[in-house]
């Protein structure tokens, strides 16, 4: 058939079957997950920073805690008796808090952190306890890897009160981060 | 009276985080006026602009102080 003699319901059939194809494109959605790997003062502030900006651009975010990143989340009181002795070693030797996190360079056993407290004071940036707040504010999704707290002895009565965490796994992760952007700190 | 959000000595995120916030409880056609003398605020509100969709009024500097009018448009 010749492209002249094509009739209307043709047309209509050929139209339809395009909209029917282009309502199935997955569209890009306007959301960011971060993977908060890393315990690092730095890094985590980053993470923040970047979770905080992007939220306040209108973007839902989701931030998803593992491995060194779990301490970010933990209280800085002495830890619960009730763990494997190696729990217990890992408590003892990671930080208690998002106060004593290290710095990725400089930390100079602890003396690099302290100096970077105070020239943060000075130039008031917010420090990772208000920028925690502050995510709580603007809606942030946390996730905590449940694996990560059985490997480093965290009890759930050890995490921070903070509002919208939720335990999970890889699969969660995965699907909370499907169709939008990730990054990896 | 149009509402003054002051985020002088903001370090970045803060101005835009607070800016967001003060927009999420005002109605279309709502007005607000930001100070702010972070060096990066001016860089950062207009992307912030042009993201959210909201209009950019005015912007001066006087004695290093940013003064931005900002009109809600979503």
């Amino acid at each position: 058939m010749s492209e002249q003699n094509i009739t209307l319901e043709e047309l209509k059939l050929e139209f339809d079957s395009l909209k029917d194809k282009i309502e199935k494109i997955p569209q890009t959605q306007d959301k960011l997950s971060l993977i908060v790997f890393s315990g690092d003062m730095d890094k985590v502030m980053a993470s923040f920073i970047i979770a905080t900006g992007a939220a306040a651009m209108g973007t839902e975010v989701t931030l998803f805690f593992t491995f060194w990143g779990t301490s970010v989340l933990k209280k800085s009181e002495p830890q619960k008796r009730d763990k494997l002795f190696l729990q217990k070693m890992f408590g003892w030797m990671m930080p208690k808090g998002s106060k004593k996190l290290p710095l990725s360079k400089m930390n100079f056993c602890g003396a690099g952190p302290k100096m970077m407290n105070m020239l943060m004071k000075k130039y008031n940036t917010a420090s990772i306890s208000e920028l925690l707040e502050v995510a709580q504010d603007c809606d942030i999704n946390f996730y905590i890897c449940q694996m990560s707290m059985d490997l480093m002895g965290i009890k759930k009565d050890e995490l921070l009160p903070i509002k919208n965490l939720d335990y999970c796994g890889v699969a969660k992760f995965l699907e909370i981060s499907d169709g939008g952007k990730t990054l990896f700190i | 009276m149009m509402e003054i959000l002051d985020c002088v000595n903001l370090n970045c995120p803060m101005p835009i985080v607070k800016i967001n916030k003060a927009l999420r409880n005002k109605i279309t056609g709502d007005f607000i006026t930001v100070k702010a003398n972070d060096p990066a605020f001016k860089i950062d509100l207009e992307a912030w602009i042009r993201k959210t969709k909201n209009s950019l009024i005015s912007f001066e500097v006087s004695e290093e102080i940013f003064t931005a009018i900002i009109e809600k448009r979503t």
